[in-house]
C-alpha cells in the first residue's frame, strides 16, 4: 500500500488524469460542461418517456430522482469499464517503452469516471434540494454502496483490459453484455414492476443492482425494494456482496498476471 | 544483492517470444486452434543465458548488430520485458530511455506535455515546476510553449524531449541509441551529456552499434550475438571482436551483391563492353573491404568485338544515394590502349584508401575516342566498403603532412 500511494505513482496518477480530462473534451466548444449536459439530457429523454409518456413508477415517492440516481450509477460503471477496457492497449507505447506500473493506468481511468461520477452527483443533490426527498440517517450509506460499485468497476476493468491486449473480441462481448445488463438491472424500471417474487431475488443477486437499490433506499425513499425486502432476511446481502468481493480478486489476478507480458503481446 | 559495489547483477537470462504464424487476436482463433491441437506460433529465442554484471558508477555497452537481441536485453533491465528465466538484480533506482518523448500528445501544449513526460519519469510536479524554466531554455523554446505538440517540428520536439530526459537524476540510466536521431548539433549535445554523466559517475548502460561512441565512453562492455554473448571485458576487445565480425560479414554479403550485379551482364552496343569490375589490395588479393591508408587497385574487364583504338574508360565512386566523391578517366593518363576485335582486356587502376568510413559504388563509363560515343556503361555496379578510420567525419581523407615552423 505504501507504494501503490508512493509520492511518484501519486504524482504520474494525477498527470494522467489530467491528461484524460484534457484530451477528453479536446475541441469542443463546452468543454468540461459536456460531463454534466449529457446526463442531463439523457435523464431528459428517459424522463419523458418513461415518467410521462409510459407511467412507470407511477406509485413511487419522487420516482425521477430514484430514476436518476440508477442512470448515474449505471452510467458511472459503464463508463469506469469501458474506458478502461481499452486502455491498457491505448496507452501502449508507454508499456513498451516506459516503466510505470501497469495498474496505474486502469488507476486512472477509474479515477476520471469517478470524478465524472462527483460531478454528476452534484446533479443529483440540486435536484433532490428541489424536491421533498427527506434526507434520513440512512444517507451514510451511500458512499459505501458507490464504493462497491467501484470495487466491482474495478475488478471488471482490470479483467477485461488485461483480456483485450490478447483477444480484440473483449470489447464487442462486453458491449452486449452491458446491454444485457442493462436490462437486467432495474435501472429504468422500478424493481416491483416484476411480478414474480423469484425473478425479483434473482435479479437482486447482481452486485449491480443490488447497489443501485440500496443507494435508492439511502438517498430517496425507503419505499425501494432491497435484498432486505425481497428476501426478508439479511445474510442474503452477503452474496451480491462476495460476488464483488470474487470479481474484484479474480481480476487483479488475472491482471497481475497478465501484466508481465503486456509489452510483448501488444 | 550479495555485492554493495554492483549496481546490476544479470545472471542466466534467458528470454523467448512466441511469435505466432497468423495473430490470435479472437477468441474464435483460440477455439479453433484449441480443437486443432496445433502450435501454431513459432518460438523465437531471443537471448540464451545471458549473464554479466554491472559495477557502480561503471559506463557500460551492449553492443551488437541489429537483432542480436541487444534490446531485448535493455527492456528486460528496464524492467518492461519479463525474462522466462534467470534473474535481475538491480541496485538502486534505474531510469530507462529507450526513446524520447515517450508518452508525448501532440494534442496538448509543450508546456502540458512537459508535466506529463516528467511525470512517467518519476519526478513529481514540484520538482517539474522547480526545474521548468531550465528545461525550456535549454530546449530553446521559450515562445512556443504554450502551441499544441502538433505544430511543432520534430526537431522541437526532439530537443523539448531530450531537455526533459537529461534532468532524469535517478543512480542508473539505461540508454537506448538515442543518438540515432536528431542534427549534428543535437548529437553534440548528446555527446556532451554523456560526457557529463560519465564525470558524475553514474552508472550507465549504453545500447549501440556505434562503435566509435562505445569507445569513448564506455568502460566495460559485451557483445551480444543472435542471442548469446560472444565477447565481455574491456571495451576495446569487444570493440575490435565486434569490428572483425562485421568485417567478415561485410566481405561476405558484398562479394554476394557483386557477383548478382556481374551476371546481369549489360551492354548497348557491341562494339565494346563493361564485362567486369573488382577490387584487390596492393598484394593484388581480391577485397571488397578495405582499411585506411591501403592500396585498392580497381580493375575493370573490357570485352570487345571489333578493333576498338584509344577509348576513353571513366571510373566514379560514390556513397549509395550520393554524388560522385572522386572520378578519373584513362584518357587522363597516357597509356595507349589499342583493343583488338574480339579481345579481353583488364585494366588496372591503383588508387590511395583516402575514402571515409562507408560503402561505395563504382561506375563505369566506356565512351569512344572522341568522347562524343557512349559505348557501354555500367552504373553503380561495384561495391566496396572502407572501414577502421580513427576519426570517421569527412568524406575523404587527404594526404597531408604537418610540420611546426
Amino acid at each position: 500500500m505504501k507504494y501503490i500511494f508512493s509520492n511518484k505513482n501519486r504524482a504520474l496518477l494525477a498527470e494522467l488524469v489530467r491528461t484524460d480530462f484534457k484530451l477528453r473534451y479536446q475541441g469542443s466548444v463546452l468543454g468540461y460542461a459536456w460531463s454534466l449536459l449529457k446526463p442531463l439530457l439523457m435523464f431528459g429523454i428517459l424522463y419523458i418517456v418513461f415518467v410521462r409518456f409510459l407511467k412507470v413508477g407511477g406509485d413511487i415517492d419522487n420516482y425521477p430522482i430514484y430514476l436518476l440516481i440508477g442512470i448515474v450509477l449505471w452510467n458511472f460503471f459503464i463508463e469506469m469499464t469501458s474506458q478502461s477496457l481499452g486502455a491498457i492497449v491505448a496507452r501502449g507505447d508507454l508499456i513498451r517503452k516506459i516503466r510505470i506500473p501497469r495498474w496505474i493506468i486502469i488507476i486512472s481511468a477509474s479515477v476520471s469516471a469517478l470524478i465524472n461520477l462527483m460531478l454528476n452527483l452534484i446533479v443529483v443533490a440540486i435536484f433532490i434540494m428541489f424536491s421533498d426527498v427527506a434526507i434520513r440517517p440512512v444517507i451514510v450509506w451511500f458512499p459505501i454502496v458507490v464504493f462497491q460499485i467501484y470495487l466491482l468497476a474495478l475488478g471488471i476493468s482490470l479483467f477485461l483490459s488485461a483480456a483485450y491486449v490478447k483477444y480484440r473480441d473483449v470489447s464487442y462481448i462486453w458491449e452486449v453484455v452491458t446491454q444485457a445488463g442493462f436490462y437486467m438491472t432495474p435501472v429504468l424500471y422500478p424493481l416491483s414492476v416484476i411480478p414474480a417474487l423469484i425473478y425479483q431475488k434473482l435479479l437482486l443477486l447482481n452486485p449491480l443492482a443490488q447497489a443501485i437499490q440500496d443507494a435508492r433506499y439511502a438517498l430517496v425513499t425507503p419505499e425501494t425494494l432491497t435484498m432486505g425486502g425481497v428476501y426478508k432476511a439479511s445474510w442474503p446481502h452477503l452474496i451480491p456482496l462476495g460476488i464483488t468481493a470474487f470479481i474484484l480478486l479474480i481480476g487483479t489476478l488475472y491482471f497481475k498476471k497478465e501484466s508481465k507480458y503486456f509489452a510483448e503481446n501488444l | 544483492m550479495a555485492e554493495p559495489e554492483l549496481a546490476i547483477k544479470v545472471t542466466g537470462v534467458s528470454k523467448a517470444f512466441r511469435l505466432p504464424h497468423e495473430k490470435q487476436s479472437s477468441i474464435k482463433g483460440l477455439f479453433v486452434n484449441a480443437f486443432r491441437r496445433r502450435r501454431s506460433y513459432e518460438i523465437q529465442n531471443v537471448l540464451n543465458d545471458i549473464s554479466f554484471d554491472v559495477k557502480k558508477g561503471e559506463f557500460f555497452g551492449i553492443v551488437g548488430r541489429n537483432g542480436s537481441g541487444k534490446s531485448t536485453m535493455l527492456k528486460i533491465l528496464a524492467g518492461i520485458y519479463t525474462p522466462n528465466k534467470g534473474k535481475v538484480e538491480i541496485n538502486g533506482k534505474l531510469t530507462p530511455f529507450i526513446e524520447l518523448g515517450v508518452g508525448f500528445s501532440p494534442e496538448l501544449s509543450g508546456r502540458e506535455n512537459v508535466y506529463l513526460n516528467g511525470a512517467l519519469l518519476g519526478f513529481s510536479r514540484k520538482e517539474m515546476e522547480a526545474m521548468y524554466d531550465e528545461i525550456v531554455s535549454f530546449a530553446e523554446l521559450e515562445q512556443f510553449m504554450d502551441q499544441k505538440l502538433k505544430n511543432y517540428s520534430s526537431g522541437m520536439q526532439v530537443r523539448l524531449a531530450f531537455s526533459i530526459a537529461i534532468r532524469a537524476n535517478t543512480e542508473i540510466l539505461v540508454l537506448d541509441e538515442v543518438l540515432a536521431v536528431g542534427d549534428q548539433a543535437f548529437q553534440k549535445k548528446c555527446l556532451e551529456y554523456f560526457a557529463k554523466i560519465k564525470n558524475d559517475k553514474k552508472t550507465v548502460i549504453l545500447v549501440t552499434h556505434d562503435m566509435g561512441v562505445a569507445k569513448r565512453y564506455c568502460d566495460r562492455a559485451i557483445l551480444i550475438e543472435k542471442g548469446k554473448i560472444t565477447s565481455q571485458g574491456n571495451i576495446n576487445t569487444v570493440v575490435s571482436d565486434y569490428q572483425k565480425i562485421n568485417l567478415d560479414r561485410a566481405e561476405k554479403e558484398i562479394a554476394d551483391r557483386n557477383d548478382r550485379i556481374a551476371k546481369k551482364d549489360g551492354g548497348n552496343t557491341k562494339q565494346l563492353t563493361v564485362h567486369r569490375i573488382f577490387t584487390e589490395d596492393g598484394k593484388g588479393k581480391r577485397r571488397v573491404v578495405f582499411n585506411p591508408n591501403e592500396k585498392i587497385r580497381i580493375g575493370v574487364e573490357l570485352h570487345t568485338t571489333v578493333a576498338v583504338d584509344n577509348p576513353s574508360i571513366g571510373i566514379s565512386f560514390n556513397n549509395p544515394g550520393g554524388p560522385p566523391v572522386a572520378v578519373t578517366s584513362s584518357s587522363d593518363r597516357k597509356v595507349p590502349l589499342k583493343l583488338a576485335a574480339n579481345s579481353t582486356a583488364t585494366l588496372s587502376w591503383e588508387v590511395e584508401n583516402i575514402f571515409n568510413d562507408g560503402s561505395y559504388l563504382i561506375s563505369v563509363t566506356a565512351l569512344d575516342k572522341s568522347k562524343q560515343i557512349l559505348l557501354d556503361q555500367a552504373t553503380e555496379a561495384y561495391k566496396f566498403e572502407v572501414q577502421g578510420w580513427p576519426h570517421p567525419y569527412g568524406i575523404v581523407h587527404p594526404k597531408d603532412s604537418l610540420v611546426k615552423r
